[in-house]
């Protein structure tokens, strides 16, 4: 089957969306639903246009025709800060912290937007009670309270993750998109990430995209397959496992 | 839950522990400047520290766009050129209609002169950073430079635009006559403004500012619109530029064509970065060493603007934090206790680098004054110019310099590796 | 008035071919390597000065070929052993590297030359008038300088399009991130077109510094006028530097040769209204006018086409 379950409840949902770079289609006829709550994942081999996806979505690059809606209001064509502020918040599959700054301020600023102090010089930064509060709290929840005053650029890369992972929720958005959050990371590393994600996510809509098969068949309630740009298979873990054309495509070569 | 209830309750007492540290400085800054005139009473001392005062202000409103938000600007000049013109503008329309506004309102007027333009043409200019907005800076530098010179009504043409500081309604008795005077002036908006620009980096905004400089892709998806951030810091840095101009206009008592220009563009730049941009105090720092050295050197030498270039480039390459980075380096191995490790090192690379250090001013002296003949005096020994011993004092002193202070400098390197393994073992090190 | 035309034609696309010469070294070297060298005016007041001297000791011709090479040395050695080095600091590290190289420049210059303008003449094979139109004597030594823009045009399009070089210079102009594949030897590459860019303005200022001014202060005035060049053609496009060279060349001869004001065309304004800016506007000649037409043009262009006439790049 290919296109989207449309229906009510999408919080995230992709019309017939293009994307060419000059006469290249990296994306094409893309069309993707994920219900309220979802966790869904997005997989497929490598240049599939998964990372492209995000960036469509999350307002990084804006779709060549088509239509991406958040929450059923249209979001494509607004600049990402504007899609942030609706509830969406993303995180990178190359770590991309603000690397001078402490890890408490990192998350500090990922917060101040969401508490209503946008572009404030007349406010302390120190002495407002419900940003401390809520980067404690999170700077908690990714275990990095020991490193508050580090920088981030002198993390080590599963920290660096981590506050990624930190710096995207801090908002409060409802549609958290992960791409690649375990990418580079032991087997350690990665159980500890995933149970992070699956805490960290609890009642929001999750997009993930991963590579990892455990972690995509752990967490995942649908998936999503991607290949050459289009979407050739969506439905649950098991649906997809079954499914032949998903097995012909993508499973076939890289499952080991 | 207890662990954020901790780290909240130590968040509580860094903060205590660290505002008495900080009002203290503050403090001791205030203080050092009452009791400075009191102590080198000279007019000479008395203009210099008014003029180092004027630059320390502009020094850190450059730096709310280098340091804060990341911003190189050629350009900041002429917010500093347009604050004096609009605070002559005022003295002269507050005289002329005897308006009851005395002088120390004046920089105000000279802020509101740098952020009105700063307003106007801002939001074009930040539509973009880093090298685009650096040339855009330096080409709307040159604009305003050059139409100064074509409205001649506003800016006076060459000889710019005069007025009285003495003329204004007094405050207190205080005609603003002496230099004492006008330094105390000064003095108080140094405070002033020092103190607002402090505190704007401890804001919301401030915080998102560093964040721009650090990344300002990733700010867009914080909810932030990298565009705005940097709009509103470029207006706050035109604002506190205008002051530092507007306090320039009262001390000279004039506003011409040269405050707007590119040189003193370059030597708000060259401060700021010399003192270092990553420390508040850093561009303090800087401002005093560069107005300093330009009122000591140039009576000694004509070639004083080599020398600023050639500590500028020796900055840029070997010590991109400015001297403040370099002082704040030792800060955890203070802590660590392993400072003492270091020091040794120090002191035996003194002497091959001062020696590296007389060779090249004995080179560019040399050349300086090659036609003129006038004696190189260095440290007491005077130098022929045109004498061949001189030359290959000179080419010793480089050459040999370099080639031993090189080997200096990597035992240097060498102890602190040492001292930084273990100020990281005890922790006081990232 | 024809004949203002055709002559102000003429030294508008001499002086539009001078400023691509440096424009589009300039370009190349950004490109490359994300530097913007703010002493590439520098590199072409020392090409002034070099050839200033050494025609005094070797004659003109001789100095137009060595002057290029010595100024092409050094920009090398600036690549090597300065930029090498602070790239791991950044873009903007080795932007204020360039800056505080042209201020040493220029005060070395000053030191060395003095501040006021040399006595570079125009060399004596070439100091006769090419032709006359109408009664205007167009000097043999501009035709010259027009000759040798165009031969560098033309060889420099001969290169890009035809070596293995140019096909490197090419694919680091569309896709600036892929210079970093390009293997063992980038290093060496990032020398070679720093050093053919400073020599090519230092080429630029032997054969500009007779018919300009050779003063101190030249690479000041031009290297503001230069960037305004490679913003208004488009970061990183060759051709966008090539059009935006013969529009602020033209743009600014004709604003020089043209010696009208609102004043002399609509008559003075009432005198009664005294000195205000209004007068001010009124009065000034569109000669006067001429140092900011450029950067007029680049605010317009910020306003109306942020990246650039043929710019494909936000930054």
């Amino acid at each position: 089957m290919s296109g989207a379950v449309s229906g009510k409840g999408a919080a995230v949902e992709v019309r017939a969306v293009e994307k060419r770079f000059g006469n290249v289609g990296i994306i094409r006829d893309l069309n993707l639903s994920v219900a309220e709550g979802e966790r869904h994942a997005i997989i497929g081999p490598n240049g599939a246009g998964k990372s492209t996806t995000f960036n469509l979505i999350s307002g990084h690059i804006a779709p060549t025709s088509g239509e991406v809606k958040l929450n059923g209001d249209v979001i494509s064509g607004l600049r990402p800060f504007e899609i942030n502020r609706r509830g969406l918040s993303r995180s990178f599959q190359v770590t991309n912290v603000f690397a001078r700054m402490t890890v408490w301020e990192n998350v500090r600023c990922a917060v101040l937007w969401a508490t209503g102090h946008r572009y404030a010089f007349w406010k302390n930064v120190d002495s407002l009670p419900e940003v401390r509060e809520r980067t404690a709290r999170i700077l908690d929840d990714i275990h990095l309270t020991h490193r508050r005053d580090v920088p981030a650029g002198l993390l080590t890369y599963a920290e660096q993750r981590e506050l990624e992972i930190g710096i995207t929720i801090a908002s409060g958005a409802t549609v958290v998109m992960l791409d690649e959050p375990t990418a580079g990371m032991s087997h350690a590393e990665t159980d500890r990430a995933v149970s992070l994600i699956r805490r960290l996510t609890e009642g929001k809509t999750l997009v993930i995209v991963e590579h990892d098969m455990s972690v995509v068949f752990g967490l995942a309630d649908r998936i999503s397959v991607l290949v050459y740009g289009h979407i050739i298979a969506s439905g649950t873990p098991e649906e997809i496992r079954r499914d032949p054309k998903v097995k012909e495509a993508y499973l076939g070569e890289e499952a080991h | 839950m207890t662990t954020a209830a901790t780290s909240t309750a130590k968040v509580a007492a860094d903060a205590a522990g660290g505002s008495l540290r900080f009002y203290g400085v503050w403090l001791i800054g205030i203080v050092v400047l009452i009791v400075l005139p009191m102590i080198f009473s000279s007019g000479g001392s008395l203009t210099s520290f008014s003029l180092i005062g004027i630059a320390i202000v502009f020094a850190l409103s450059y730096n709310i766009l280098l340091g804060q938000t990341g911003l190189l600007s050629f350009g900041h000049a002429v917010h500093y050129g347009l604050g004096g013109f609009a605070a002559c503008h005022m003295m002269n329309a507050v005289v002329s209609h005897g308006w009851p506004i005395p002088l120390p309102f004046i920089p105000l007027f000279g802020g509101l002169g740098g952020l009105m333009f700063a307003m106007i043409i801002g939001w074009v200019m930040t539509k973009r950073a880093g090298t685009v907005f650096a040339m855009i800076s330096l080409g709307i530098g040159e604009l305003v430079a050059s139409s100064s010179l074509i409205l001649r009504s506003v800016f006076g043409g060459e000889s710019g635009i005069t007025t009285d500081r003495t003329a204004l309604p007094k405050l207190l008795g205080w005609s603003f006559g002496p230099q004492l005077q006008v330094y105390y002036l000064i003095a108080f908006w140094l405070v002033l403004s020092a103190i607002a620009m402090y505190a704007l980096t401890r804001t919301p905004l401030g915080r998102i500012c560093n964040a721009v400089r650090d990344n300002p892709e990733r700010v867009q998806f914080i909810g932030y619109d990298p565009h705005v951030v940097r709009y509103i810091a470029f207006c706050f840095a035109g604002f506190f530029a205008g002051i530092a101009g507007g306090l320039a206009a009262i001390n000279f008592e004039i506003a011409n064509s040269a405050y707007l220009g590119a040189i003193q563009s370059g030597l708000v730049l060259f401060s700021t970065f010399i003192g270092g941009t990553a420390f508040f105090f850093g561009p303090i720092l800087g401002a005093i060493l560069v107005t300093y050295l330009q009122l000591g050197l140039t009576n000694l030498t004509t070639a004083w603007q080599l020398y600023f270039g050639i500590i500028f480039i020796g900055i840029v390459m070997y010590a991109p934090g400015g001297i403040a980075g370099l002082l704040m380096m030792h800060r955890p191995l203070i802590r660590a206790g392993t400072l003492w490790t270091v020091i040794p090192s120090y002191l035996v690379a003194i002497v091959p680098t001062v020696a590296l250090a007389c060779g090249v001013i004995l080179a560019i002296e040399t050349v300086a004054r090659f036609s003129g003949g006038d004696a190189i005096n260095l440290f007491g020994i005077a130098f022929n110019p045109t004498s061949p011993v001189t030359w290959i004092a000179a080419a010793v002193l480089v050459v040999g310099g370099f080639v031993v202070a090189r080997l200096t400098w990597r035992r240097i390197a060498e102890a602190w590796d040492r001292a930084g393994t273990v100020a990281r073992d005890r922790g006081y090190l990232a | 008035m024809l004949e203002l035309i055709v002559i102000s034609t003429l030294n508008g696309v001499l002086f539009g071919m001078l400023l691509f010469l440096l424009s589009s070294g300039l370009t190349v070297i950004f490109s490359m390597m994300g530097v913007l060298n703010f002493a590439h005016a520098s590199f072409y007041m020392l090409g002034a000065f070099f050839g200033f001297q050494l025609t005094k000791w070797i004659g003109f011709w001789p100095a137009l070929v060595v002057a290029p090479l010595l100024v092409g040395a050094i920009g090398m050695a600036v690549e090597r052993y300065g930029l090498r080095n602070t790239h791991k600091h950044g873009h903007v590290a080795e932007l204020l590297l360039t800056f505080g190289l042209a201020f040493a420049i220029e005060e070395i210059v000053s030191m060395i030359w003095g501040k006021s303008p040399l006595d570079y003449r125009v060399p004596a094979l070439l100091d006769f008038p090419a032709f006359t139109i109408f009664s205007t004597n167009y000097p043999a030594y501009k035709i010259f300088m027009l000759a040798v823009s165009v031969i560098i045009f033309v060889a420099l399009l001969i290169v890009l399009k035809r070596t293995r070089v140019g096909l490197i210079v090419q694919a680091a102009l569309t896709h600036p991130h892929m210079v970093g594949h390009l293997g063992h030897n980038v290093g060496r590459v990032f020398m070679a077109v720093f050093g053919v860019g400073s020599a090519l303005a230092a080429l630029a200022g032997v054969i500009a510094g007779p018919a300009l001014v050779t003063q101190s202060d030249m690479a000041a005035s031009l290297g503001p006028i230069l960037f305004v060049v490679i913003v208004f053609g488009g970061l990183g496009s060759l051709p966008g530097a090539f059009i935006a060279s013969l529009v602020i060349g033209l743009v600014q001869t004709f604003a020089v040769a043209l010696d009208g004001s609102l004043a002399s065309a609509f008559g003075p304004l009432d005198p009664s209204a005294g000195p205000s800016v209004l007068t001010d506007v009124w009065n000034v000649t569109i000669a006067q006018v001429a140092p900011i037409v450029p950067y007029l043009l680049l605010v317009v262009i910020l306003i109306v086409r942020p990246m650039g006439l043929m710019g494909t790049r936000e930054s």
